[in-house]
């Protein structure tokens, strides 16, 4: 036998490969996507001279020569209107003013037969610190404009933090939206999943082996299949409107795609293994005498149920019912093709703001939200099953 | 009797609605109609044509060949060499470790995608084979680690030690031991890992570029902008290729088992 030493050096080999590479193309995009949320290079790439020496600046005394001429020469050497605008935003909403201030001194900067001295000369509002201090503030790559806008909040002028108005919160109403979509799959999931478990975990033989294969066939085929499957089922000419028409219950096709109600149907029919599984899992640990114990004792079936299987298939329950959750909240293929617009989870915003409106702040700033909920779910579900009892 | 009745009505409705929509997809695969419903006009074999000889198709499915063979590769090896890392008990962060290898599950494949982008763009790897291959490595590791983990649990350790104590060096233990009893969990693992690349759409969305579009993504963008039972033929042969994996995942279970069986004893 080796000692140990040769053992442990042999063994951190064989990991460093992968954990080198996750650490690279796992974590490390984690960390750059929410990097992007918080990093805004707006200001300071369009001023790296101002930068320079308003970092020397008290604050509180009137802008030195330095820092005029700095700040013209950055002006001066702007040629990308776009960055302008978004850099004159950012300032405006700090100070409210900067954007006229800006249009004012920029044109002046621009008459080069009569070139200003200073930025005072120009407009005496340069000769305020807040205006320096707005900026300087700017300067900063950091900042939680694009995580406080991924709920709805703000700051105003004063810098408090506020709830964003009306027409520009959107974002908590997708939210809000994912959570109770998810919700109700879980709900649905839950309804038909955990009926089904007991009944394929009170049969035995080839019966428990087609209930089992019922939910493992879907759970192996390809989620792009079930969609598309679901697609063909559900739209106008249908087999499903097909079906309620040949037994005429009803007389124009029912709307089931590009709503919520195609949503939760498709959806449901993906995620219900997630559920089936693993409270059978936990119902075939218990003992098959105690409900006709309960039952010699005298308890009615509906009493047995609550009083004796419930509780013990309750950590199945809830760790199907998170990991449906998980699944649901992060969805993004089925709500793109089966729902309508009204049904666009976080997911979907996210994609819009990254590939649609390149807005990697905000793309990564909701990115973190659903990080952050996924994470903190899960380890509440890696607690309910790492500690229980009967399995591996 | 009716509780009876009620369940097994309550079991058959619950079969239907899971198995049902993966059936009623199959037959459209070979209808002759342009228009993806029923009824059926008549039967032909234009849109597996159109799968294998459309260029838009034909790329997709070679795309989806090349980069389904570089994730099945990259990630056996990678999963399969840490796996066995992480069967030494001594190590002292193997909780934390085995956590970090399965993460990648958990993670929402659309925040996952754009950190992705936004590092590979950084590495001039975007739009290429190789991005495409790491990011559907990146989720098709954990299959491999969870495959070859449970494989290598069920090795019987004194088996490993009988061949040391003859005279074995670590490597032969392990050429000759230790990797043919771990050989079903590995070849499972590597046909998952190619299934997840084969499946992955929002990575996928991500990082490739039009000239990596595979066979998900071509069916995802053609569910989303022009529906024809190519689709349906698409998902025939993912059916098809989805039944043939699971037989090879279940034989080479039974594989394991019969090895395993006698160890344990």
């Amino acid at each position: 036998m080796s000692g140990p030493s040769p053992r442990m050096g042999r063994s951190l080999l064989l990991l460093a490969p992968l954990f080198l590479f996750l650490i690279g193309f796992f974590v490390w995009p984690l960390f750059s996507m929410m990097s992007q949320a918080v990093s805004d290079p707006a200001v300071l790439r369009l001023l790296p001279r101002t930068a320079d020496v308003v970092g020397e600046w008290d604050r509180q005394s009137p802008p030195s020569m330095p820092m005029q001429t700095a700040l013209m020469d950055d002006l001066r050497a702007v040629d990308d209107d776009q960055a302008l605008g978004d850099m004159v935003r950012r300032l405006n909403s700090a100070r409210s003013g900067f954007r006229t201030l800006m249009s004012k001194t920029t044109s002046a900067l621009s008459d080069t037969a009569n070139p200003p001295p200073d930025l005072v000369s120009i407009d005496k509002r340069w000769e305020k610190p807040e205006f320096w201090i707005a900026i300087a503030d700017a300067l900063s790559p950091l900042t939680d404009r694009n995580l406080l806008a991924a709920v709805d909040l703000g700051r105003n002028a004063a810098g408090a933090i506020e709830h964003l108005p009306a027409d520009q919160s959107v974002n908590r109403v997708i939210l809000v939206r994912t959570f109770w979509i998810a919700a109700l799959v879980t709900f649905f999931c839950a309804c038909i999943g955990f009926p089904y478990a007991i009944i394929a975990a009170s049969l035995s033989g080839w019966k428990r082996d087609l209930m089992l294969a019922a939910v493992l066939l879907p759970l192996w085929t390809s989620l792009l299949v079930r969609t598309a499957a679901w697609f063909i089922l559900l739209q106008e000419q249908g087999l499903i409107n097909d079906f309620l028409r040949a037994i005429g219950l009803i007389d124009a096709p029912l709307a089931l795609i590009f709503n919520r109600t195609g949503v939760i149907i498709a959806m449901t029919h993906v995620l219900l293994p997630f559920m089936v599984l693993p409270i059978y899992s936990v119902l075939i640990t218990i003992p098959k005498n105690l409900m006709p114990a309960a039952a010699s004792l005298g308890a009615p079936p509906m009493r047995a149920f609550l009083r004796v299987l419930l509780p013990l298939s309750l950590r199945g329950v809830a760790s199907g019912g998170l990991l449906v959750f998980i699944s649901a909240i992060g969805y993004y293929i089925t709500p793109a093709l089966i729902g309508g617009p009204g049904d666009q989870m976080i997911s979907s915003i996210i994609a819009f703001y990254a590939t649609g409106s390149a807005n990697w702040g905000m793309a990564g700033a909701l990115g973190m939200v659903l990080l952050v909920a996924t994470l903190l779910l899960y380890s509440v579900y890696a607690r309910l099953s790492s500690d229980e009892p009967g399995r591996r | 009797m009716p509780m009876k009745i009620a369940k097994f009505t309550f079991a058959l409705l619950t079969i239907l609605f899971l198995v049902a929509p993966l059936v009623a997809i199959l037959p459209l695969a070979f209808t002759s109609s342009v228009i993806l419903t029923y009824p059926i006009p008549s039967w032909s074999l234009r849109w597996f044509e159109e799968l294998f000889f459309a260029d838009a198709w034909r790329r997709a499915i070679i795309n989806s060949l090349i980069i389904g063979a570089g994730t099945t590769m990259l990630a056996t090896v990678l999963g399969t060499a840490a796996s066995l890392g992480l069967r030494n008990r001594l190590f002292f962060f193997r909780g934390s470790m085995r956590t970090l290898f399965l993460l990648p599950m958990v993670v929402p494949a659309v925040v996952l995608g754009v950190g992705m982008q936004v590092l590979l763009a950084r590495f001039g790897l975007i739009n290429s084979y190789a991005g495409v291959i790491i990011a559907h490595t990146v989720v098709a590791v954990p299959f491999v680690v969870v495959s070859v983990t449970g494989a290598l649990a069920g090795i019987d350790e004194r088996v490993e030690l009988a061949a040391q104590s003859l005279g074995a060096p670590p490597v032969t233990v392990f050429r000759r031991v230790t990797l043919p009893l771990a050989m079903p969990g590995v070849l499972s693992g590597a046909v998952l890992a190619f299934a997840t690349s084969l499946d992955e759409v929002v990575l996928t969305l991500f990082v490739a570029g039009p000239n990596q579009r595979t066979l998900a993504r071509q069916m995802f963008s053609s569910i989303r902008e022009n529906i024809s039972p190519a689709i349906a033929a698409a998902a025939f042969l993912f059916i098809a290729a989805t039944i043939l994996i699971g037989l090879v995942v279940v034989l080479s279970r039974s594989m394991l088992a019969k090895r395993t069986r006698p160890a344990a004893s």
